[in-house]
């Protein structure tokens, strides 16, 4: 059970997806002007990474890793042993944009306020780098189910914070005198970098 | 003829650059700019894959019905996405481990689907190939620039050639740590983008 937790507390602030590896910063800078809309953005990306992130697992584990489809198709000698892992990016695509699909079907018939409230931030998760990234590292630090559930849900949440915050700054730089050639943007990536400075200092806890 | 291939090709590397205007692409240009052997890799790596993405794409499409072409898309830039990393593990396996998941997040750099969703799906297949290599080429004008800086000032060194011989080494230049860590690169792109803006000023954003 600690060991969980302290997955989690680490996913969440010291390897922050957006603010210490930098995945997703597209949307991140793109879809941060205000808090609601990143809240909702937010709430997606965490449900698609809680699942897409043991998906995926389970698929690379049984089938992908090195050796594993050995058993099932009676390899015993080490030099045929079958290796598809060079495949791995293709069907984790595949996977991804197919749960992004399946949850905005389920969402729309059973939760149709939910559905509404998250709009058109669903299908643009598929090409939103945190969730590739979030599978590319479970496969990466090689994680069990258990761990990488927790993994996927914290790394959403981790990413959720970080745009909320990255939001609400922007909501009240509105009110200050930023240079005409940095407006917007331009001042948005100097913001997330101070603020990829300020999760550094999680750097040094140790777990 | 002529000024409108030009246009195409070498358009995005300032007037419509796709870091610093389009907001496209992003997360690699952060993480990948310590070096610039690394920029160069991922430059080339990303110039390849947007152009022949936008050649395929566009070659076929008028047969991609509209409503799986996001998947079609992400099939034919996964597969191109795989090659590259697969050369890259063959040829140069330090530096694909340095580059780790990086390589892999081409396929969701949304450089490459927004050029193929903005533009090959419209244009000519000649066209469309000089649109993704003009892109890959703002992306990596990008890329060099901050990689540049990063590696000048933080390690003192040119393409690991000593420019700067530092104080550890018996030298005069002390390393400049901020450069070394990966989020400097936000400083350097808002900077940037500050500079393209004043040299272009209707790139300025209203508020």
């Amino acid at each position: 059970m600690e060991h969980y937790l302290s997955l989690f507390v680490k996913t969440i602030f010291i390897e922050n997806l957006a603010l210490t590896f930098f995945l997703g910063m597209c949307t991140f800078l793109a879809v941060s002007k205000k808090v609601s809309t990143a809240i909702g953005l937010g709430v997606a990306v965490v449900v698609v990474l809680g699942i897409a992130v043991p998906v995926n697992q389970i698929i690379y584990q049984a089938i992908l890793a090195p050796g594993a489809l050995d058993g099932l198709m009676g390899v015993t000698e080490a030099k045929d042993s079958i290796d598809l892992s060079f495949l791995s990016f293709i069907t984790f695509i595949g996977v991804i944009a197919a749960l992004v699909q399946i949850l905005e079907m389920v969402l729309d018939k059973y939760f149709p306020a939910l559905y509404q409230a998250l709009g058109i931030f669903l299908p643009l998760i598929t090409v939103n780098c945190a969730i590739f990234g979030g599978v590319s590292f479970m496969v990466a630090k090689n994680l069990t189910l258990g761990e990488s559930v927790v993994y996927g849900i914290g790394s959403g949440i981790g990413w959720m914070l970080a745009i909320v915050l990255m939001a609400g700054i922007r909501e009240k730089m509105k009110y200050s005198d930023v240079p005409d050639g940095l407006k917007g943007l331009g001042i948005t990536f100097i913001t997330a970098g101070l603020m990829a400075f300020g999760f550094l200092s999680f750097g040094g806890i140790s777990l | 003829m002529a000024t409108d291939t030009k246009k195409v090709l070498f358009g995005p590397v300032i007037d419509n650059n796709p870091i610093a205007l389009q907001v496209l692409g992003v997360c690699s240009a952060l993480a990948v700019t310590s070096s610039l052997a690394n920029a160069l890799v991922m430059t080339v790596a990303v110039m390849l894959v947007t152009g022949f993405s936008n050649l395929f794409i566009s070659l076929i499409r008028n047969q991609i019905p509209s409503s799986v072409r996001i998947i079609v898309q992400m099939v034919i830039i996964a597969s191109l996405v795989i090659l590259v990393d697969q050369v890259l593990k063959a040829f140069s396996y330090q530096l694909s481990k340095e580059l780790s998941v990086f390589i892999g997040l081409i396929i969701t750099n949304c450089i490459v689907m927004g050029r193929a969703e903005a533009f090959a799906m419209k244009e000519k297949p000649g066209v469309s190939f000089l649109d993704g290599i003009g892109n890959g080429l703002g992306y990596g004008a990008v890329l060099m620039v901050v990689a540049f800086f990063r590696e000048l000032f933080g390690f003192g060194t040119l393409f690991g050639f000593e420019v700067f011989t530092l104080t550890q080494n018996g030298g005069w230049y002390q390393g400049n740590g901020l450069l070394v860590l990966p989020f400097s690169s936000f400083f350097i792109i808002g900077l940037i983008i500050w500079a393209i803006r004043q040299y272009k000023p209707e790139q300025v954003e209203k508020d």
